[in-house]
């Protein structure tokens, strides 16, 4: 008797990846989940920073874990964090409406499953594509290209669109069955939702915008500020999860503020204030601000008139800003706070 | 059996997760780990973690902004 074939499932934690894994267990193939944490993942971060969140009645979760336990299989969570950053920064494939690297970050997801096969002996990949549901990286002809250029070739199994797609090693080896694998296809969701439904799938993640910050218009723009500021594309995880939280404002080109926008960001930021110089109004209520670059001190003067505008004093004609130093050293500073007039849009970035 | 800990502070989720996966790995069943994180969402996702994975949440714990989870590893495989 043969051995039972085993899948390695691409759960990203949507809907689609969760459809494809439960069609493939239900033909009795052993099926574990991977899920590759690139650093962008809308996943996780922001739902830990933000206190609106937090308060949600629903309990924060990792869509992962909850699609992994949903299907009872295992998961693996892979950091991917520092070979991603080749993918982002150089794109074979260029980026989506944002900066979003799509095409290029499938292949290298598919390729990353395709070592981890290898490595743990198993037989096929499968994921929740979908031939024309979205517009970069599951087009007809990025369907093979993915394939091909992740080194998967016929091991990567699609079974919510295998019938629309060439036959693949598992089927044609009859270890799985072909006829019981989906035809779906274009942008429409509503087999995948009839599909939940019979599975009794409810409560699924269908996050606004899909999983990924690089889809963010507002992120990416962050990013580039950063790349620009810096005079050189590269980042660290910090980096990163900064460009997440607060407002973000660059009055000059050599230093911006992230001035956190409610309590749970603050906290977040809190964690940061021995990287960063620090301010906060100490005379009224206020938020966490840091900031990021090289201020002199006519730059801090200015910064805390601007982060004293986020304060409760914002219509005083005088508020004390304390200014803490990396090193924890903190000075007192009295300032006008801006008005809304005086701060001008381009700022914002 | 022997008792484990790892730190896991000032890490966001899915890091505290991946951490511990990966210190798990080199653990053996029945080894108990603490893990200590300041990411409240470590309270949700280690024990689902867990109990995808086969081990055993043993205790979950915060003082002060720090959460600390004791977990039992369960079989290795």
């Amino acid at each position: 008797m043969s051995e039972p074939k085993k899948a390695v499932a691409l759960i990203s934690g949507g809907l689609d990846s969760m459809l494809a894994a439960k069609t493939i267990l239900d033909q009795g193939i052993h099926v574990e989940g991977i899920n590759f944490f690139t650093g962008f993942c809308v996943e996780g971060h922001t739902h830990a920073i933000r206190k609106k969140d937090n308060e949600k009645a629903k309990p924060k979760r990792n869509n992962a874990l909850w699609a992994a336990e949903q299907l009872g299989i295992k998961l693996h969570i892979v950091d991917v964090i520092e070979e991603y950053k080749d993918v982002l920064l150089n794109p074979k494939h260029g980026y989506g409406a944002n900066l979003n690297p799509c095409l290029d970050c499938k292949i290298f997801m598919v390729n990353k499953a395709k070592q981890w096969i290898e490595e743990n002996g198993f037989d096929f990949i499968i994921t929740g594509e979908v031939v024309g549901q979205r517009p970069m990286s599951q087009r007809r002809f990025a369907m093979p290209l993915v394939a091909e250029r992740s080194g998967a070739d016929d091991l990567l199994l699609r079974p919510l669109s295998a019938r629309n797609l060439p036959e693949t090693k598992p089927e044609r080896e009859g270890w799985v069955d072909r006829s019981k694998l989906h035809d779906f296809g274009g942008r429409t969701r509503r087999p995948q939702i009839a599909m939940a439904e019979q599975y009794g799938f409810i409560d699924y993640a269908q996050p606004a915008g899909g999983c990924c910050f690089l889809t963010d218009k507002s992120y990416s723009q962050k990013l580039v500020d950063l790349w620009q500021a810096r005079g050189a594309r590269e980042y660290e995880l910090d980096d990163v999860m900064l460009l997440k939280v607060g407002r973000h404002i660059r009055p000059k080109p050599h230093f911006k503020l992230i001035i956190a926008r409610e309590e749970g960001e603050g906290r977040f930021m809190e964690g940061y204030k021995n990287d960063f110089i620090s301010l906060h109004c100490s005379s009224h209520t206020g938020p966490l601000a840091l900031i990021d670059g090289s201020p002199d001190a006519a730059d801090l003067e200015l910064a805390a008139a601007i982060i004293a505008r986020y304060s409760k004093g914002k219509d005083e004609e005088q508020v004390e800003m304390a200014i803490r130093t990396k090193d924890g050293k903190e000075s007192r500073i009295k300032t006008r706070p801006l008005t809304a007039e005086q701060l001008p849009k381009e700022w914002f970035i | 059996m022997s008792r484990h800990s790892l730190d896991a502070k000032r890490l966001l989720c899915p890091l505290p997760v991946i951490r511990t996966q990966d210190k798990v790995k080199q653990l053996k069943s029945g080894d108990q780990l603490e893990v200590s994180c300041t990411d409240p969402g470590v309270m949700q996702d280690i024990p689902a973690w867990c109990r995808i994975n086969g081990h055993t949440i043993m205790s979950t714990q915060e003082n002060q902004g720090v959460y600390i989870i004791v977990l039992e590893v369960g079989k290795n495989e």
